[in-house]
């Protein structure tokens, strides 16, 4: 059994409560949401903290995914399996269960959470790669109250983000606009581990052509942040396997992988180009063929 | 991208035909496992129960200038800190290992690999214990390592084994089998020669539980009570005896339930020694529990082989001959769990399953600052990669002939008329109809409309691949006239008690991991004396209440503790008869057997059954004269010759050709292990062995870096396969007995394991044949088929 050092615990009672208690213990506390990035840490003694605060209880608060016009707003505490199993999330964003599916396995995504994913800020992290595709935005609540970051903002470096020592990120919203789709593609080793590299996709048709689009990468570099240079690319024709491969090759050309147990920087580079291909395809397929084959894709 | 909802729905098979004797029948032990009430080591909790933890190398190789203990020993909840040096002053620094080299317990001069035990604590509880960890201070001198064994013996490189007297490089043993001479001498006659390098990369068993124990050393009665992480009780008991000095009769080992060991659980780790000398010292109960890290990185890794297979065939494809050049990692300290006359364990019998004119095996066995060990996985004593070299260069010869790889293999097995077979390495392969069962293998995947599926999917671009492989595995060491550990002959022994009222007790050498001992050996023992297993106890993995033997591993339960049981039951049969005829009041000879009871020839209605005879046994009745009361029987198994377990496995594959990822979609496993006791555990192991195949050909390695660094440390790290990696099995089977065990039972534990990782690989190649690539090596992860794909394919190491 590994175990962690000694730390002390605490079970957060409201999101302002747990911002007071990070205020007051600042760098030597940590929120806990699923724990399945933390606490292996924790175990491998590669982290330790003095404070845990437990934000578990505020599920009721934080976990959530609501539909609005114009947007949807996701709770940060909102775990992985409420996002892989709601219909609403997936009819407006099928990228997301796309993503899902292939998060972990159910033991991680019973307990992980959207906002744990995107605060632990790992490269290799799927829903930050998914939020990028979306242009994101995120919701940071401090002592002195709330504001809106866009995901370029949010990511500071691999494991960095704009969320201080004594904040926490609230919400995650993602914007609706009509005549898109999206997906994502993901290699993967095994099932539940990390990518090797993961690209998803969002366009959006006008009158058969690409009004816009966006890519986000995971595993291929220290950024998460999307890559501008493929909606220019892509914007103001129509979708053609052409056009995929140039988007494909932006990709390859855009990104910083390096060689590790997963892969070699070469292969990476070539799955960069192939998923960003085979993204934008499926979403450009689901705009076609409209909402209602979503469920069976 | 693989989800559970696209898994088939499984099929259901009636297991549970409540057989007296062999057949399909749910495993006695598994009310107990699925419902969590297995009792493992780290279950054990005595009163005032310490516990230990160890202190490990962070690098490869360097000197220990100093180990400062005293913040550690300052911990308020430590209550001994003890370091390699505290070690050598009591003579316990080294320890034997089971290949005649030694092993350090804490290192004292030296640390030769990242994660090697270097001191340990041992606190109140397991926190304080690690904790104190962090306290202790230990100031190394960094040494250069030696990683690559290719690099090992070159002159330059650091001796790793300076403790050894006179030591001046890192050699660690030659070995050669076969006739060098008249193997050349066919190699230069050949019309076809073909040559192929093939890295087996180390892996390791990964068991789930990982090893530990509780040791209990009572001061008043000098006795030593030892629960362990253990596949062989018996051996570890003699090791102990005669490593620390206590008397044997005072030390009792006991391996509860074991979450399983894959080969990790044999050796006698560090660890072990440790928590001894720690109750000894405080007279305390003390556990050690590693935990995943530490048993990834410094336990008993597997394989670990660097082959260059050569093959020589005539053009039409026959056989002639193979010869091998192996380099092979042993690591720090050859730790290799192998009979003593056998350094390489059984690769000797990397001539497979053809009939050859000759065949030659020259290895050099190196030192490297890795881990030690070298047993196994699922170990069987090296034939895993034995068979993964003959299979390879076989399909390197179909592929240079081009020849389907099913037919070449045809042409050239032994033939069922050749049996008992002597292999041009010496072995005596017992019996075998091996195109039977490649042919069942065949007809079960459908194997000409695979190929034709094949070259439509070819023309399209599409990748599948279909693989062979054939094996033959030597399993049940061993006859004690060849085979030792440590000088403890291979045989097993097995008594078993007829209580009063007809139900039994039976007790083994051997110890169940997981391969279903409580229940195969009760169905062993009611096949010959007609008592239902249910009635039936088996009693395991306890030094203090089973006979001597060597324990599990390398598939040799059932070959030689089976056999053991089989005959322990004979001759309680043989008294019970005698009993029959003095209740029956005929003549012993006048008395026929029918499952369960005898009767007298002729009138079926003049019977007595194997519980009234048990009950007479034990009465206050007469007896026939010279007859003792009870009805109990002892035996010690010499098993006269391995048995050789064989089977026919084909794999399809598809590949991704855009991001090189693999599916196996279909696995057709056809084996041979002579008589089936329970058909339904033999699928349960084939189907674990064959999980395991797939890992060590998709994604299983345990990685070093250039300092030595060990990559595989979490299983995060180091990748296992998942049930959605694997396709439904299909599994076949032909039976053709061994001549000479009692029931004619082969074993089957490893044989999947031994035979799945070429078939794997094979159907991968062939997919990629479109590439002009004849061989890549594992793992094949998809960025690995995708270097391949690309003209590079590169060795892992
Ligand atoms: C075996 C395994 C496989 C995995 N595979 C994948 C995979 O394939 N793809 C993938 O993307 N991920 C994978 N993960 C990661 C998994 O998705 C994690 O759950 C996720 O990364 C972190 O979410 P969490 O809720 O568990 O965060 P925690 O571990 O609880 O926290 C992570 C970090 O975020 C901080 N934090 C959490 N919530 C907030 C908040 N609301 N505001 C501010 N800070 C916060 C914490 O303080 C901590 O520093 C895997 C994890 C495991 C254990």
């Amino acid at each position: 059994m590994q175990v962690p050092a000694p730390f002390e615990y605490e079970r957060a009672t409201s999101v302002d409560q747990a911002i007071g208690l990070l205020e007051r213990l600042g760098s030597t506390a940590r929120l806990v949401a699923g724990g399945h990035s933390l606490l292996p840490m924790m175990k491998l003694r590669l982290a330790n903290f003095e404070y845990l605060i437990d934000i578990n209880d505020l599920h009721g608060e934080l976990g959530y995914v609501t539909v609005e016009p114009g947007q949807v707003r996701v709770g940060a505490l909102t775990r992985h399996r409420e996002l892989l199993e709601s219909a609403e999330l997936a009819e407006a964003f099928p990228i997301f269960r796309d993503a899902e599916k292939v998060i972990a396995d159910p033991v991680v995504r019973n307990r992980g959470t959207i906002g744990g994913s995107l605060c632990q800020a790992d490269p290799s992290e799927d829903l930050s790669a998914v939020c990028t595709t979306l242009d994101a935005s995120c919701v940071i609540r401090g002592p002195s109250g709330e504001r809106v970051v866009t995901m370029d903002e949010f990511y500071r470096g691999p494991y960095e983000t704009a969320v201080g020592e004594d904040e926490i990120l609230i919400e995650i919203r993602l914007p609706i606009r009509p005549g898109g789709s999206s997906a994502y593609h993901k290699v993967e080793r095994r099932a539940g581990d990390w990518a090797v590299v993961s690209a998803g996709a969002a366009v959006w048709l006008e009158d058969g052509v690409i009004s816009d689009a966006r890519v986000g990468l995971a595993a291929v570099g220290p950024n998460t942040t999307g890559i501008p240079a493929i909606s220019e690319a892509l914007r103001g024709s129509p979708p053609s396997e052409d056009l995929y491969r140039r988007a494909g090759e932006i990709a390859a050309a855009s990104c910083d992988p390096v060689t590790d147990m997963r892969g070699s920087a070469e292969y990476k580079r070539h799955l960069a180009d192939e998923l960003t291909q085979r993204a934008l395809r499926t979403a450009v397929d689901r705009i076609n063929s409209g909402p209602r084959s979503l469920e069976e894709s | 991208m693989t989800t559970l909802d696209a898994r088939p729905v499984d099929k259901f098979d009636d297991n549970d035909q409540k057989p007296i004797g062999h057949g399909r029948m749910l495993r006695k032990e598994d009310p107990r496992f699925i419902r969590g009430l297995g009792k493992y080591c780290d279950d054990i909790q005595l009163p005032g129960m310490l516990h230990l933890a160890i202190l490990r190398s962070p690098v490869a190789h360097a000197r220990i200038v100093s180990v400062d203990v005293t913040a550690a020993q300052a911990h308020p909840k430590v209550k001994a800190v003890i370091t390699g040096a505290d070690l050598a002053e009591k003579g316990l620094a080294w320890m034997p290992t089971l290949s005649n080299d030694v092993q350090a317990v804490l290192a004292t001069d030296k640390v030769r690999f990242q994660g090697q035990e270097v001191a340990f604590v041992v606190a109140e509880d397991r926190y304080a214990a690690r904790d104190a960890l962090e306290l202790i201070d230990v100031d190394y001198d960094i040494l250069a390592p030696v990683i690559d064994a290719r690099t090992a013996l070159s002159a330059d490189a650091a001796v790793i084994r300076d403790d050894l007297e006179g030591k001046t490089d890192n050699h660690c043993f030659d070995w050669e089998t076969g006739d060098e001479a008249a193997t050349e001498a066919v190699f230069a006659k050949a019309d076809v020669v073909v040559k192929q390098d093939i890295v087996y990369p180390r892996v390791h068993p990964a068991p789930m539980e990982t090893c530990g124990c509780v040791a209990d050393y009572e001061r008043v009665d000098g006795k030593l009570t030892l629960w362990t992480t253990s596949q062989a009780p018996h051996a570890h008991r003699t090791v102990y005896a005669l490593v620390s000095g206590l008397p044997e009769h005072k030390i009792r080992v006991i391996a509860p339930d074991l979450g399983g060991g894959f080969g990790n659980k044999v050796p006698i780790y560090p660890g072990y020694v440790c928590a001894i000398v720690a109750s000894l010292v405080l007279g305390k109960p003390v556990k050690w529990m590693e935990d995943r890290s530490e048993n990834l990185v410094s336990t008993g890794f597997a394989r670990d082989y660097i082959m260059q297979g050569e093959i020589a065939a005539t053009k039409d494809g026959k056989i002639l001959a193979i010869r091998t050049n192996v380099l092979a990692d042993h690591g720090a300290f050859n730790g290799t769990a192998a009979p003593v006359k056998y350094p390489a364990g059984f690769f000797g019998v990397f001539t497979g399953s053809y009939d050859l004119e000759a065949a030659y095996c020259k290895m050099t066995a190196v030192y490297t600052n890795k881990a030690p060990g070298g047993v196994a996985y699922a170990c069987s004593f090296r034939i895993t990669e034995a068979v993964y070299l003959v299979e390879r260069i076989v399909d390197c010869l179909a592929y240079e002939l081009e020849m389907d790889p099913a037919e070449l293999r045809l042409k050239n097995f032994i033939r069922p008329e050749q049996f008992p077979y002597k292999s041009k390495t010496g072995w005596v392969y017992d019996s075998g109809d091996y195109a039977t069962t490649m042919r069942l293998s065949m007809k079960m995947a459908g194997y000409d409309e695979l190929r034709r599926e094949q070259a439509e999917k070819r023309a399209r671009g599409e990748l599948m691949g279909i693989g062979v492989a054939f094996f033959t595995e030597a399993v049940g060491a061993g006859p004690r006239k060849d085979m030792d550990i440590l000088g403890l002959g291979m045989a097993d022994g097995c008594e078993l008690r007829v209580h009063p009222t007809g139900k039994a007790v039976v007790r083994l050498s051997v110890k169940t991991q997981g391969q279903g001992h409580e229940t195969t050996f009760a169905q062993i023992v009611a096949e010959e004396i007609g008592i239902p297993p249910a009635d039936i106890e088996v009693v395991h993995g306890d030094t203090d209440n089973t006979p001597f033997g060597l324990g599990t591993y390398g598939s040799r339960s059932t070959p030689v503790s089976g056999a053991a049981a089989a005959l322990v039951a004979r001759k309680v049969r043989d008294k019970a008869r005698i009993i029959a005829s003095g209740m029956l009041e005929v003549s012993v000879a006048d008395l026929e057997w029918t499952k369960g009871s005898f009767h007298v020839k002729g009138d079926p209605t003049s019977a007595v059954t194997i519980q009234d005879i048990a009950m007479r046994a034990h009465g206050a009745g007469d007896l026939p004269d010279g007859i003792e009361g009870g009805l109990e029987a002892q035996i010690c198994y010499n098993p006269e010759n391995l048995t050789y377990p064989y089977g026919a496995y084909i794999c399809v594959v598809d590949i991704d050709p855009g991001t090189a990822e693999v599916k196996v979609r279909r696995f057709i496993a056809v084996d041979d292990c002579g008589t089936r006791i329970n058909p339904m555990i033999i699928e349960g192991q084939v189907h674990g062995g064959l999980t395991d195949g797939v890992g060590m050909a998709l994604m299983e390695m345990i990685a070093f870096d250039e300092e030595g660094n060990c990559l595989g440390g979490s299983l995060m790290d180091y990748l296992i396969p998942t049930a959605l990696e694997v396709p439904d099995w299909e599994t076949g089977f032909t039976v053709t007995p061994s001549p000479h065990h009692p029931i004619g039972a082969k074993g089957i534990g490893e044989s999947a394991t031994v035979g799945s990782p070429p078939a794997v690989v094979n159907a991968i190649v062939d997919a990629l044949k479109p590439y002009g690539i004849r061989h890549a090596d594992m793992p094949l992860t998809p960025s690995r088929v995708w270097d391949a794909m690309q003209g590079h394919p590169t060795p892992p190491v």
